[in-house]
């Protein structure tokens, strides 16, 4: 039996490697999947404490995330489609269209 | 022997997350990624979550990380984060914000914010799930459809050619 304490462990150490991902990388299909690391991190976290409160939440709540997840991908990858389309060069330096 | 997988299976899932972040390459970061998400799965099911394990290789693995993969083949075949960073010094800043962010999370995990180190009872597998799913969390379940449809036609807005 593996104390929950660990896998909550794990789980901020994969957090914070896609947090790292997100702000070190240009590519923004790499920074893309960095987020999706930081979701299944944070699953991992739901499902760990939801067992060991002895609750189906967790995993209930997993399921929702997974959903979101999927449409985010979808509607993410679309957007950097789009963007391609118009631009040579991939760096997120580069998207300063909308930027303050 | 549950600790040594355990051990196993987390060591495997940092060094793919890392090499997420520290490959070049975008389609090699996937892979890895792909790697990852096997070892949450297996995770999932060491924590006696197996639908959302099955689920996590069937829609992670096998949905969206396809899709990624498409992506990456399409758009840029081959080309890398080549050149000179031009801001070379974000990523000091990058790194020591995360470390810092760990030691944060760890220090509100180790604050008592769970009962103490007990195993409790089994949350009851996907019969307690698909129960509780559609009880009480019926509207957010209906929601998602909602979204799910949202997503959908939106995406086909963007990704349509102009005519």
């Amino acid at each position: 039996m593996v104390p929950w304490s660990y896998y909550t462990a794990l789980s901020a150490v994969l957090f914070v490697i896609g947090v790292v991902g997100v702000l070190v990388r240009r590519n923004p299909l790499v920074i893309f999947m960095s987020i999706e690391l930081m979701l299944n991190a944070a699953n991992l976290a739901f499902v760990a404490f939801g067992r060991q409160l002895g609750s189906p939440d967790g995993q209930v709540i997993v399921f929702f995330v997974m959903t979101v997840a999927a449409a985010e991908v979808a509607v993410g990858l679309a957007i950097i489609v789009a963007i391609f389309r118009t631009r040579v060069r991939v760096s997120v330096d580069d998207l300063t269209l909308t930027r303050w | 022997m549950a600790l040594a997988v355990f051990v196993l299976i987390a060591l495997i899932a940092v060094a793919s997350a890392l090499g997420l972040v520290l490959r070049r390459n975008p389609v090699h970061g996937a892979l890895f990624l792909v790697l990852n998400l096997f070892c949450v799965a297996v995770l999932y099911l060491m924590l006696e979550a197996e639908f959302l394990a099955a689920a996590q290789v069937i829609i992670y693995a096998g949905a969206i990380m396809v899709l990624f993969l498409f992506a990456i083949m399409v758009l840029i075949p081959g080309r890398e984060e080549l050149g000179a960073d031009p801001l070379r010094w974000q990523r000091l800043i990058a790194v020591s914000l995360g470390l810092f962010l760990l030691v944060e999370v760890g220090f509100l995990f180790r604050t008592r914010l769970m009962p103490a180190e007990r195993p409790s009872a089994a949350p009851g597998g996907i019969e307690a799930v698909g129960r509780r799913l559609f009880t009480d969390y019926l509207f957010p379940f209906e929601v998602t459809s909602v979204l799910l449809l949202a997503a959908l036609v939106g995406v086909l807005v963007l990704a349509r050619r102009k005519a």
